[in-house]
C-alpha cells in the first residue's frame, strides 16, 4: 500500500519573509520562472533570427533608406560652402556683392582641382534644376568658363550665364542651402516657394500628384469593392459546398495565381482593345456600329477590370475562411426564432463575415494602391496610378528625391489608412487565411 | 387523416418518409402523436433517423412522403420562420456578434415587438433561467452551461407553444448535465410546453421524459413512459439499448400464459414472460436486467428454474457488488447486488446457483445477425 504523509498531500506555500513565493528550494518564484523560460524564449529567437536579419537587411533598411533620401539634401552644401558662408549677410532682394561671387568663385574652383569622380557641380546642377530649369545649363557651362575668370568676378559670372543676374537663383541656393529639405515633399504635394520664401500652390496646369493620389485612392476604392462584390458570393457558394467540390472550384478561384501576371494582363489586352474580342463580338451582333466601339483598354476602365480580376483571390481567400468557420446552425437558429431568410443572413450571417470582408479589403486595398505593372501595361493616361509617377522618377527623370517623398506619403498614407481600418474594426478579428 | 387517433395529437406525423438520396429511407413510415404539455424525447443510435424527425418538424428538412401536423393543421409547407417553434440546438448556436440580450431580444425583433415589450419579456426570460445578471455578456464569456441556459431562454422567449431540443446536453460534463436535465423539465412541466428532446444518453432520455420514442432504423421500435421502457422492453433492440442488459438464447421449449419455459442453447432451463414470442420451438433471446438476477434461493418463488453460474470477477463499485458471472456459455453475464451488510462478496472461481422472477426476464426476437 503506497503510504503518504501530510506534508506530500498539502505542502504548505512557502513564501520568503517578505511574503513573496519561493520555491521548495527557496529561490524566488518569479527568478525560478525566468530562467525555465530563458531557453525556450532564446530557441524561439534562433528560430526567428534569420527571417528577421533578412528583413532588417533588404526591407526595413531600404525603407528607412528611401525615407531618408526624401529629405536627405547634400548637393548645394557639398558644393558651395563658400558662398553660402558669404551669403549669410544677404538681404535677399538685391544682386549679391562681389565678395560671395568671389566665394562662388572659389568653390567652382575648388572643384575643377578635384578629381573627377568627386566633382560636385554636377550634382549641384542637377539639384538646382529641380528647383529652377536652366540652372542646369548656368552650372555647367559656368564650369567649363570659370578657370578664365578674372577679378571683377559678378561680371565675368553674368557675362557667363544670364541666371546669376537671376535673384530666384540666389534665393534658391540659400533656401536649399540646408542639409535637409522639405523641397521634395512641397514638390509631390503639387506646391512651390514664391519668391517671399511661401509655399503657395502650382499653376493648375503643373499639378499632377495630388490629383493622382485621389485618383488612385479612388480606383483602389473601387476596385476593392468590385472584388467585395464579386468574391462574396463565390466565397459563400465554396463554404457551403462539400469540401471535395469545394477544393475544385477554389483551384478556379486561384488559377489567376498560377499564371503569370503579364499573360493575364496581355490576355485583357486582346480581350478588351478597339478591335478585340469584346468589342468585335459586339459589332458582329450588331449591338453596338463599327465606329462605336467602346475604349475598354489603355484607360481607367482597363486598370480597374484587369487589376479586380487581378486582386480577386486575395478577397476570397480571407472570405472564404472566415466563412467555413461559419456554422449553419446559426443561420436555422435565426430561421428557428422567427426570422425571415434574408432577415437571418442580414443579421446573423453577414456580420459575422465581417473579419473576413475587413481583411480582404484592407488586403486588395493595399495592394491595389501600390500596384505597378497593370496600371503601366493597359492604364494608358487615364488608368495611371501614383506608383507608375514613382517609377517614372526612379527611371526617367532620376529625380530620386522626388520619388522617395512620393514613396514615403504612400507608405504614410497606407499605414494611416490600416490604423484608422484597426480604430474603427480591430486587427484582431482579422482573419487571413 | 388515416388514424383517428392521430387527430388529438398536438404534434402528429402521419406515415412519414424521408430519404435523402432516393434509394434508402431515413425514416421508414413515422407515425407519432403528441399531446399538448408533453416531453417527449426521441432516442436512438446516431444514424437512428431522430435528428432527421426532428429536423422535419422544425422545417430545416421536408418529408419525403407524409404528413406533419401542427395543432391540427398541417405544416408541410410552411417555411421555418413561420412556424413559431422554438428550438436548441446542440452547439447552443448562439449569435457570437450579439450579446446574452440582443440574443435574446431578436426573436422579439423580428416579430416587430417594441422596445420596451421586448426589455421586459428578455428579463423574464433571463430570470427563469437565472441568468438575470448577464444580459450584456457575449456569449464567448460564458460557460457552456450558461451558454446553454442562454439558449434555453432564447428559444422561450418568444413564448412558443412547442420547443425542440436536439442534443442540447451533449458537450457539458456528467454534473452539470443533471442539474441542467432537472431544470429543463422543470421549465417545461411549469410553462406548460410540448417538448420534443432528441438525444442519444438514455439516462437523460429515462429521467426528463413523460414518453420516450425510441429509435432504430428508421423506426420508432418502441413508444412508452420510461419505466415502461425499462422494465418491460418490447423488443431485444429496445431490451438492449435502454440501461444494462444480460441476454442469452435460446429455444421456447413450452409457453403456460404468462410463463414460458425456454431451453438454453447448452441445454439448461429458464423461465421468461413472453413479449414477442408465439410458440414452442421458435427461437428466441431471453433478457434480464443485471438488478434483477438473485443468488439468494430464499427469495425466488417456489418450483422456478435456476441456472448455475461460475463467478469470474468481483467489482466494488461503492453503493453496488458488480459480479461479473459465467452462465450458459456466456461470460459476461452481471449481476447487481446492493451494498447490504448481509451480502455476500463472491470470490472468483465459487460455483453459484441464479435464478430470477419469471416477469423479470423478458423473451424477445432474436434480431437478425450482422
Amino acid at each position: 500500500m503506497a503510504q503518504a504523509d501530510a506534508a506530500d498531500i498539502a505542502p504548505e506555500m512557502q513564501t520568503e519573509r517578505n511574503g513573496r513565493l519561493t520555491t521548495a528550494d527557496g529561490t524566488p518564484l518569479k527568478a525560478a520562472l525566468r530562467r525555465a523560460e530563458r531557453r525556450r524564449k532564446f530557441a524561439a529567437f534562433l528560430l526567428v533570427t534569420p527571417l528577421l536579419a533578412f528583413i532588417l537587411a533588404f526591407f526595413v533598411f531600404p525603407i528607412a533608406q528611401m525615407m531618408w533620401r526624401s529629405v536627405d539634401n547634400p548637393q548645394v552644401v557639398r558644393a558651395l560652402p563658400q558662398t553660402l558662408e558669404a551669403l549669410e549677410d544677404w538681404d535677399g532682394e538685391t544682386l549679391p556683392s562681389e565678395e560671395v561671387f568671389a566665394a562662388l568663385h572659389a568653390d567652382f574652383m575648388a572643384d575643377v582641382g578635384r578629381p573627377r569622380a568627386e566633382q560636385v557641380m554636377g550634382p549641384l546642377a542637377v539639384r538646382l534644376n529641380y528647383e529652377l530649369s536652366a540652372a542646369r545649363s548656368a552650372i555647367t557651362r559656368t564650369s567649363r568658363q570659370v578657370a578664365d575668370f578674372q577679378p571683377p568676378y559678378r561680371d565675368e559670372f553674368l557675362d557667363a550665364h544670364r541666371l546669376w543676374d537671376n535673384i530666384e537663383l540666389w534665393r534658391v541656393i540659400e533656401r536649399e542651402g540646408r542639409p535637409l529639405t522639405s523641397a521634395y515633399y512641397v514638390a509631390a504635394l503639387d506646391r512651390e516657394f514664391d519668391s517671399d520664401g511661401n509655399i503657395v500652390l502650382r499653376d493648375e496646369n503643373r499639378r499632377i500628384y495630388v490629383q493622382l493620389f485621389i485618383r488612385t485612392i479612388l480606383m483602389s476604392a473601387a476596385i476593392t469593392f468590385l472584388t467585395f462584390a464579386l468574391g462574396f458570393p463565390i466565397a459563400y457558394y465554396l463554404s457551403i459546398l462539400p469540401t471535395r467540390y469545394a477544393n475544385l472550384l477554389m483551384i478556379a478561384v486561384l488559377l489567376p495565381f498560377w499564371t503569370s501576371l503579364l499573360v493575364r494582363t496581355s490576355a485583357w489586352i486582346v480581350l478588351l482593345q478597339q478591335q478585340g474580342v469584346i468589342n468585335s463580338a459586339l459589332v458582329a451582333m450588331g449591338i453596338i456600329g463599327d465606329d462605336g466601339r467602346f475604349s475598354m483598354i489603355y484607360n481607367m476602365t482597363g486598370t480597374i477590370v484587369a487589376m479586380t480580376h487581378i486582386l480577386l483571390p486575395f478577397m476570397v481567400l480571407p472570405l472564404y475562411s472566415v466563412m467555413r468557420t461559419i456554422p449553419p446552425s446559426y443561420l436555422r437558429a435565426a430561421k428557428s426564432l422567427g426570422a425571415r431568410p434574408s432577415t437571418a443572413f442580414r443579421r446573423v450571417y453577414f456580420p459575422q463575415t465581417l473579419p473576413g470582408i475587413g481583411a480582404g479589403g484592407v488586403l486588395v486595398f493595399i495592394i491595389s494602391i501600390g500596384y505597378y505593372i497593370t496600371p503601366a501595361l493597359v492604364g494608358g493616361q487615364s488608368g495611371r496610378m501614383i506608383s507608375n509617377e514613382i517609377a517614372r522618377h526612379m527611371q526617367q527623370s532620376l529625380n530620386w528625391g522626388l520619388a522617395a517623398a512620393l514613396g514615403t506619403m504612400l507608405l504614410v498614407g497606407v499605414l494611416v489608412l490600416y490604423w484608422l481600418f484597426n480604430r474603427l474594426v480591430g486587427t484582431d478579428s482579422l482573419k487571413f487565411g | 387523416m388515416t388514424k383517428a387517433g392521430n387527430d388529438r395529437g398536438f404534434v402528429v406525423f402521419d406515415r412519414v418518409q424521408k430519404s435523402y438520396d432516393g434509394e434508402t429511407l431515413v425514416v421508414k413510415d413515422l407515425n407519432l402523436s403528441i399531446q399538448k404539455g408533453e416531453f417527449l424525447t426521441m432516442l436512438g443510435p446516431s444514424g437512428s433517423g431522430k435528428t432527421t424527425c426532428l429536423m422535419m418538424l422544425a422545417g430545416f428538412e421536408t418529408a419525403t412522403h407524409g404528413e406533419i401536423l401542427l395543432d391540427g393543421k398541417p405544416i408541410n409547407n410552411i417555411p421555418p420562420h413561420k412556424r413559431g417553434i422554438g428550438m436548441v440546438f446542440q452547439n447552443y448556436a448562439l449569435f457570437p456578434h450579439m450579446t446574452v440580450g440582443e440574443n435574446l431580444a431578436f426573436p422579439l425583433e423580428v416579430r416587430g415587438l417594441g422596445k420596451s415589450q421586448r426589455e421586459a419579456k428578455v428579463k423574464r426570460a433571463l430570470d427563469m433561467v437565472q441568468m438575470g445578471d448577464f444580459s450584456n455578456r457575449r456569449p464567448a464569456q460564458l460557460s457552456g452551461g450558461q451558454q446553454q441556459r442562454i439558449a434555453l431562454a432564447r428559444a422561450l422567449v418568444f413564448e412558443p407553444e412547442l420547443v425542440l431540443m436536439d442534443e442540447p446536453l451533449g458537450a457539458l460534463d456528467k454534473q452539470l448535465r443533471e442539474t441542467l436535465q432537472f431544470e429543463i423539465t422543470h421549465l417545461a412541466h411549469e410553462l406548460g410546453i410540448t417538448t420534443v428532446y432528441v438525444t442519444h444518453d438514455q439516462t437523460e432520455a429515462l429521467t426528463m421524459s413523460d414518453n420516450v420514442a425510441v429509435f432504430n432504423d428508421g423506426m420508432i421500435q418502441q413508444l412508452a413512459p420510461p419505466d415502461v421502457l425499462y422494465e418491460e422492453p418490447q423488443n431485444s433492440f429496445v431490451a438492449q439499448f435502454i440501461g444494462e442488459n444480460n441476454t442469452l438464447d435460446g429455444t421456447v421449449k413450452e409457453i403456460n400464459g404468462e410463463i414460458a419455459v425456454v431451453e438454453l442453447d447448452g441445454g439448461e432451463l429458464v423461465d421468461a414472460r413472453p413479449v414477442n414470442i408465439s410458440h414452442p420451438g421458435e427461437r428466441t433471446r431471453v433478457s434480464i436486467r443485471p438488478e434483477r438476477v438473485e443468488a439468494n434461493r430464499d427469495r425466488l418463488q417456489e418450483g422456478v428454474h435456476t441456472i448455475k453460474a461460475e463467478v469470474k470477477e468481483f467489482i466494488y463499485m461503492g453503493d453496488v457488488f458488480r459480479t461479473r458471472l459465467k452462465v450458459a456459455g456466456n461470460d459476461n453475464f452481471i449481476m447487481k447486488t446492493r451494498n447490504a451488510p448481509d451480502q455476500t462478496r463472491y470470490k472468483p472461481g465459487t460455483m453459484i446457483e441464479i435464478g430470477w422472477l419469471p416477469r423479470d426476464c423478458r423473451a424477445l426476437d432474436l434480431p437478425q445477425a450482422g
